[in-house]
Parts: structure tokens; sequence; C-alpha cells
């Protein structure tokens, strides 16, 4: 096993896969010669040349459309949108084009392709830089939604949507780029639809993804020290979702913290009360709990910032009030 | 921006003007049966028919060859029969069922006949031509030779992805001809009223290609003023901007009572036929007899007839049952949400 970066994580898993298949390849705004906003192509352009890693224009929504066009075509392009905000204005391409023409066109065409693109807050870039958009995706039939936490499920994960046939919305968050961990050796792939366990425990089932995840990982220790045994699932894809395995634990545990960065209000983490209410009703202990962001838009000052999306603080706070049913 | 220099006199092989003659009588038996259809609530949904510029997708498609690819608008009938689709398998289509080009899923505004190189309609006007430059980009980087034909309306053209696509092309030099049907509305908004140049071909010059103006009444000067451009592209040359000058004549849909326009606007373009028009020519030169053309129409009246009785008498809904298949290729809703299809 070697330690990897995030970003050079994504960066390999784009290299390995560009290297298997010739039809892989990357464009979008500043991945060629300066390697990226967030340094996630760096070295890609001297490897495999500008044919197959293409700077383009400011124009979000044909790079989402080009990439819809030239996945029908034959290729797999993988396409980049700088922030996650910007998707606003590839959205049309990416849901109404790329999501849908599969079914629209009677399962006769495929549209393989994968659009990265980098959300979260946490450096202070305020309300056009900051958001978790998910939800708006997950909502679209037709496309695919992963959010990975950790470097190696980043490369895994990777490397799945870019050999899959579906239109898929890689989301890497910012915060994490510079993150180091372990990454096994060799092909490493992650599955999609499949949750990782980050922590068993018995006490309560705490649910995130994406940064949070990780977050909700060091809480669990700390909970652990505290004698209060947590269960944290970090979902890695929001679509599909590992039902099952939220499930599952639901039923060991029978309590639930959701923790999602993104605004509480119709957030991606409702869908998942909602699966656990259809599913597993009989087996709560306590109404489910959340832990988002506030409804507002991300603001800029620190302590605004902070005060706007979850912190270890506030989401150890709810997992000890639910842990000892004072919810 | 002047109009290219007609090419009338200069007709081809009988046989091919036969066919020319044909496809522009098949679109327009079929739109005037999907109207009657509408007007009878047999057919569902909205259709945006092409009545009136037949000689644009039937010359732009003489001018492609199998290999070569196009996307479609919300008014994609007609490209999709010059583009090689049966009447049948369209009205089909239309009507919602199983045995359609798309099986019922996508009905008018989404057919699609991707295996035939047709890439599909779309109801989100202009959400085509991103998609088009994409498959150029496929084109250019597979380098097989192949070219895109991308057709959409005036009204696209003022539509932001309008401009970032063609930029787009215009930097890669990418294999693909941008055709605008220039039918003088977008819906009730007439060129004048929105779009800031009369010619949009000229809207070319800002993304260093080519533009050219056709009359898209006139299906040889279509096919020639495409053939050039499919040609630049081909050689590797870039882009090109086609601007065919035609009109729509029915409605822009069913509910549209075109209050916007004028009895005589109308009918100097009915005057202005495309089958008129060929048909003249083709009896001036003596290529055909009227004898023969009318014999071409009643073969149409006759395949149109089919083509109804199929639809309407042989072919099934899809069972309800179907309605989660081919949302995701490889995935179908399961009792938990999306589950792998077992292989
Ligand atoms: C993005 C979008 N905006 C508006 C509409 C509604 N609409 C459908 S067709 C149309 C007119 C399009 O005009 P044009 O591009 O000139 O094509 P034409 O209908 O004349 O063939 C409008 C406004 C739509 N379908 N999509
Ligand atoms: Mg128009």
């Amino acid at each position: 096993m070697a330690q990897a970066f995030y970003r050079e994580a994504i960066r390999d898993a784009l290299a390995e896969e560009m290297r298997r298949d010739p039809r892989v390849f990357v464009m979008g705004e500043d991945v060629a010669i300066y390697g990226g906003a967030y340094s996630a192509t760096k070295g890609l352009m001297e490897e495999f040349g500008e044919d197959r890693v293409r700077d383009t224009a400011i124009s979000e929504a044909a790079i989402a459309g080009a990439a819809v066009g030239a996945a029908m075509a034959g290729m797999r392009p993988v396409a980049e949108i700088m922030y996650f905000d910007f998707m606003t204005i590839a959205m049309d391409q990416f849901v109404n084009q790329g999501g849908k023409n599969r079914y629209m066109f009677g399962g006769k065409t495929t549209v393989p392709m994968v659009l990265r693109t980098e959300g979260g807050a946490g450096r202070c870039i305020a309300a056009q830089h900051s958001q978790s958009l998910e939800a708006w995706f997950t909502h679209a039939p037709g496309v695919f939604v992963v959010a990975p936490a950790t470097p190696a499920d980043a490369k895994g994960l990777l490397k799945t949507c870019i050999r899959d046939d579906n239109p898929i919305l890689f989301i890497e968050h910012k915060m994490l780029y510079g993150v180091k961990g372990e990454i096994p050796d060799g092909e490493h792939l992650v599955p999609l639809g499949k949750a990782a366990i980050r922590q068993e425990g018995s006490d309560l089932t705490i649910i995130s993804y994406s940064r949070m995840a990780n977050t909700c990982a060091e809480v669990g220790k700390k909970l652990a020290a505290d004698g209060i045994s947590a269960e944290v699932i970090d979902l890695r894809s929001l679509k599909p979702l590992d039902t099952r395995t939220i499930l599952e634990s639901v039923r060991k545990t029978g309590r639930v913290l959701l923790v999602s960065e993104a605004c509480s209000n119709t957030n991606f983490v409702c869908e998942i009360a909602m699966r656990i209410n259809e599913h597993a009703f009989d087996y709560l202990d306590a109404p489910i709990v959340r832990v988002c962001a506030a409804d507002v838009p991300v603001p800029m000052s620190p302590t605004l910032e902070d005060a706007a999306i979850p912190n270890p603080d506030r989401i150890m706070e709810a997992a000890r009030k639910l842990a000892k049913g004072e919810v | 921006m002047a109009m290219r220099d007609p090419v009338q006199g200069k007709v081809g092989r009988k046989d091919d003007m036969r066919f020319l003659l044909k496809q522009m009588m098949q679109i327009r038996a079929f739109e005037d049966k999907v109207f009657e259809l509408l007007a009878r609530d047999i057919l569902k949904g909205a259709s945006h028919v092409y009545a009136g510029q037949e000689a644009v997708a039937v010359g732009a498609m003489q001018a492609i060859t199998d290999k070569d690819l196009i996307t479609s608008t919300h008014r994609g009938h007609g490209h999709c029969l010059a583009r090689g689709g049966t009447l049948k398998l369209m009205l089909a289509e239309l009507c919602g069922k199983e045995t359609g080009y798309c099986r019922g899923r996508g009905g008018s505004m989404h057919i699609a006949d991707v295996n035939a190189g047709n890439l599909g309609a779309t109801g989100i006007v202009a959400g085509n031509i991103p998609v088009a430059t994409g498959a150029a980009l496929a084109c250019k980087m597979r380098n097989q030779g192949q070219v895109v034909l991308c057709f959409f309306g005036d009204g696209a053209s003022n539509n932001g992805t309008f401009h970032e696509s063609l930029n787009m092309a215009g930097v890669w030099k990418l294999p693909i001809v941008y055709i605008i049907e220039n039918n003088l509305y977008g819906m009730s908004v007439s060129v004048k009223r929105a779009c800031a140049v009369q010619d949009i071909a000229t809207r070319s010059s800002a993304y260093a290609m080519d533009g050219v103006i056709v009359d898209g009444q006139r299906v040889l000067d279509v096919q020639a003023t495409v053939a050039e451009a499919v040609k630049h592209a081909r050689e590797g040359k870039g882009p090109m901007v086609v601007e065919a000058k035609t009109y729509r004549y029915r409605g822009h849909s069913r509910s549209d009572p075109r209050v916007y326009r004028t009895k005589e606007e109308e009918a100097y373009w009915h005057d202005h036929d495309p089958i008129k028009l060929f048909r003249e020519l083709l009896a001036a030169q003596k290529v055909m007899t009227e004898a023969e053309m009318d014999a071409v129409e009643a073969e149409v009246d006759q395949e149109m007839a089919e083509a109804e009785k199929f639809t309407l008498d042989e072919s099934a809904y899809p069972p309800a049952e179907a309605v989660f298949e081919d949302v995701y290729a490889g995935w179908i809703q399961g009792k938990y949400g999306l589950e792998p299809i077992q292989k």
C-alpha cells in the first residue's frame, strides 16, 4: 500500500484509465497546461498530449454537452466543471440531454461520461464557490452521483465510473485534495452503489458522505472514548444508493444521525430518512436526526462559514443526545 | 450577406431526382397525417410539423453518407425521414407505440435512430448544439472521416449554447456543419424582433468559420451548398454554417392561431413551396412527366395509409411494467432502489 494525496489519486485514476482505453479523454477549463484548478489533472497533458487532455473555453454548457455528444459517438469523456456551483450552467446538458437520451430513445443509446466537479465549503470563498448541490442531481433520473471521501475511494470509484456506461457526476471536495491516505496497490476498483462502514458500532448509526464522512469518522472515534459505540457509514455513492447497508445498520442500532454539508432543506439525506421509514420503521428507537448546513448562501467570513456548515462539535453533540435518548 | 447563387437547371439522374421528390412528398404526407391525427386526438402530446421546410432536410441529407451523424430538433420528423427513417416506425413513435423508433418513450420531440446516425431530436431548444459539437469532437478524435450535421432553428441561434458550441468548434476545427433553418419565427416571435442580425449566417464570422445562405425552398441548392460545407469539414478545414431561408406552413404547434403573421406572407411562401418548385423544375427539364410525378405521390399516399394501419391497428402500447426499463445501462429499480441487472 502506498500513500497518496486525494488529488494524486484522481490523477492516477485518470492516467490509468487513459492508458487502458484510447476512448477515454479529459477536457475542461485549465485542465491541460495548468493541470486543473485543484491540480487533479497535473501531468496528464505531458503524458497524453493535447488531443486527449483539452483545455476548453469558459463554456460550461458546451463542455457538458460536448461530453454527452462525444459519449454517444463512441468516446468515453471525462469532463471537468471547475466548481460545483457552475454545474447550474451545465445542468441542462447533463440532466436533460445526458441523463435522458437513453430512456427517451428507447434504450438504444448509452452515454458513458463522467463529469468531475468539486464542491463544498471551507475556504472562505463564499456563496458561489462553496456549494454542495448533490440533491439537485440525485433528483434527476438517468444520472448517477458519487462523492468519495478518501484517496482510495476517489481512485477506485473514478476508475469504475469511467468504465460504467451511464452519465455520472463525480463530486470531489475542495478540502480533500490535500488529504493523504493509503491506496491499495495494483488495479483498485470500488463498485458503484456500495457504502463503506468506516467504524462498526451498536449504539447509533451516523451516515454521511464526502468530506463530512471523514469528520464523522473522527467523531465516531471520540464517541468511543466516551463509551458510545457509533457505526459510521460513508455512502460513497449517493446514486445508486446502498440501501441494504443502511438498513442493516439501522436494524442493529435503532438510532440514526444523518450528516451533510449541503443545505438542510430537501437535503439528499431526507431520501435516506424516507428509505429507513419505508423499510425499517419498526426498528427505530428514536426520531431520525440530521445535522446539515444552515439554509443560507455559504457566507465568506470564517466565523459565519463555520456557523453555516456542520462542524465536529455540532455533530458530536447531536450524536451524544441521540445515543442518550435525549431526542 | 447575399444568398448563394442558385444551381437551378443542374438536375441530376432521374432516379436521384425521383428519390428527392419522393422524400419531400413523404414528409409532407406524414405531416398532413400528423395534423389530422392530432385534430382527431388520436395522436397525443406535442407535435411540431415540418411542412414547408422539406427541401432543407432532404437536400442536406443528400450531402452526407451513412457513416456520418446528425442531430435534430423539436421539429424533427423531416430530419428523421430524410436520414432514412420509415413512415411506419415514425408514426408508431409519435403515437407512443412499442414498435416506434424509440419504443414509444420519446414521441415526436425525441425521435431518434442512433444506430442510423440520427443522435436524436431534443425538446430543449438549442440543446442539441453542444451534443452535436461533442459528436464532432469524437469524429475528429476517432479519425474515420465522419462529419456531423447539426440542425436547429433561427430561435435556437439566440441561445447561449449556440455561441459556446460554435466557438468550441471554431477553436478545435471540428468536422461539423451547423444548419440553421431560418423559418422567420421562433414560435410567435419573428427574427426581426428576436435576432440582432437578420442573416444569422453572419454570426459564423465571430467564430472564425464561413457562413453561407441558401434558398431553403430549393432542394438542389440546399444539397449543393451543404455538400460544399461537408467537403470542407471532411477535409479537416473546420466547421461551417449554412443558413437556409425557409418557412413553416402550420402553426408552431396545434394550438397556434398564427396571429403574428399575415395571410399575404403565408401566400408568398406557399407560392414558393419546395415540392411545387421542384416539380416545376423536373417538368421544365423534362426529367419527369407530370404523370410520373403524380404516380410518386400516389405511391406515397399508399405508404402513408400502410403506416397508419401499422400504427393504429397492428402496434401495441408498451406495457406499464416496462416503465423502469432503460433509465440506466445495467441498473434497474428494485425493492430498495437501483439494483444491478443480473446477467
Ligand atoms: C429552452 C427552450 N425554450 C423554449 C422552448 C419552447 N419552444 C419550443 S419550440 C420554440 C421555438 C423555437 O424556434 P426555432 O429555434 O426558430 O425553431 P422552429 O420552431 O421555428 O423550428 C420555443 C420557444 C423550449 N422547448 N426550449
Ligand atoms: Mg424558427
